[in-house]
């Protein structure tokens, strides 16, 4: 396993309870270090399970993770995971919070970096959690997080519960992190928002990964295709979804050969590649699966 | 110094608008050989875009000799671009054609259209 790979998942799957349903089934995928990697999909799609499993807090049912080149609970010293609900105790001032936090990490704890991020929202170091708006105790949550120098952050929903100035300088925060080197994982259900945040993507569907690899490489992948519908035929090519409307036929596909010079054709949003997949479940993945074996060619010859 | 602004509905690359706002800082003359270019982490905690579209952008501005990557200091300007003079021969070609296809009944997006059809056949394929 090399270093280079920030997550890794084997054929993933976590299931509640003995009779319960899978929450993730058959999840695999690579995500290089450095990356700022969105998960994204509907509600109850698995993404927060996802996390959980990735931070350690779960254990997966069948296949494995890897975090960091070793296991979830071995790794856990250098991640730094943010709950949707942001876990808190509201009694603490914010000042005794980072105090916490010093305690809690010994010998590698960021005063700096924890302080910056809190002085980013202009908050008061003497107010009490409890007392904090949902933008504020995120930013307090982040600081915590940052503050263990951590080489993976895993956040899930950070942006919920955020005003859109609150989103913005939290997101500015957040990428600062990333230019030193931080891997960061984020999930969310509003696209629009990653679109020039995040350079990954993994797409969780129905407790499956849907799409999975670097954003540009997947968007390169895809076509928004529209001609007459009478002669457009989308034979060869992956059909991800296709709509006629009177004579003219519109359709998202994955290209198989070189495309007929009388289509109009354009590469599709990020939110438009997953708005596709999430309406038509029955669309095949793209996943490492398919885009391994490329992958690899990469690094050896590098 | 510049500051980047992002429009993310403008349908340009993100990495594309930082180096035409460098471009036009150069040609406004607003940045100057041996400034420095915000670093990527400025950049990024004031529009919170991907650090790697800036660092994208920058070796864009440096393969096309405009810039350079100094290791542990940050991204210096090294030449100014060229500003086309107010008073060239050229513009003054464009005012009059202008003013024959505004006569000729053409509307602003008529235009802007015709224009940036000849900008593509001429000058296909060169960096925007």
């Amino acid at each position: 396993m090399s270093s280079d790979t920030a997550l890794r998942a084997e054929a993933l799957g976590k299931r509640f309870g003995l009779r319960g349903g899978w929450a993730l089934r058959d999840c695999s995928f690579r995500l290089p270090a450095g990356r700022v990697c969105a998960v994204v999909g509907p509600n109850g799609a698995g993404k927060s399970t996802l996390l959980a499993l990735a931070a350690g807090l779960a254990a997966p049912t069948e296949g494995s993770v890897t975090v960091l080149g070793t296991t979830p609970a071995a790794a856990r010293p250098r991640v730094g995971f943010i709950a949707q609900d942001k876990p808190l105790y509201p009694q603490l001032t914010i000042a005794e919070t980072l105090r916490m936090g010093a305690d809690l990490n010994p010998g590698h704890w960021d005063t700096d970096g924890a302080e910056q991020v809190v002085a980013g929202g202009d908050l008061d170091p003497e107010a009490r959690v409890r007392t904090l708006s949902g933008g504020q105790r995120t930013r307090v949550a982040l600081a915590l997080a940052v503050g263990k120098r951590p080489e993976l952050l895993l956040l899930d929903e950070p942006m919920a519960d955020l005003d859109p100035l609150a989103r913005h300088e939290l997101m500015g925060t957040l990428m600062a992190q990333a230019a030193r080197g931080t891997t960061i994982v984020m999930s969310s259900h509003v696209v629009a928002e990653l679109e020039d945040s995040c350079d990954h993507l993994l797409l969780v569907g129905g407790g499956r990964i849907r799409l999975s690899g670097e954003i540009d490489d997947l968007l390169a992948a895809h076509r928004r295709v529209s001609g007459a519908a009478a002669t457009t035929p989308l034979d060869p090519h992956t059909v991800i979804e296709s709509r006629v409307t009177g004579r003219q036929l519109t359709a998202l596909i994955r290209p198989a050969g070189p495309l007929p010079g009388d289509w109009r054709t354009a590469t599709p949003s990020l939110e438009e590649l997953v708005l596709a997949h999430l309406r038509n479940p029955g669309a095949p993945a793209l996943t490492p699966a398919d885009t391994a074996d490329t992958a690899d060619e990469e690094e050896h010859a590098a | 110094m510049v500051e980047y602004r992002i429009d993310r509905h403008s349908g340009v690359a993100t990495y594309v608008q930082i180096v035409q706002q460098t471009k036009q800082a150069l040609r406004l003359d607003l940045l100057r050989p041996g400034d420095r270019l915000p670093t990527a982490r400025e950049v990024v905690e004031a529009t919170a875009i991907n650090p790697n579209t800036v660092l994208k952008a920058y070796r864009e501005l440096e393969r096309e000799g405009l810039v350079e990557a100094r290791r542990g200091l940050g991204t210096f300007v090294r030449r100014s671009l060229g500003a086309t003079p107010a008073d060239s021969p050229l513009r003054g070609e464009l005012e009059q054609w202008a003013d024959r296809a505004r006569a000729a009944g053409l509307e602003r997006d008529d235009v802007a259209a015709l224009f940036t059809a000849v900008l593509d056949t001429y000058f296909e394929g060169d960096p925007t």
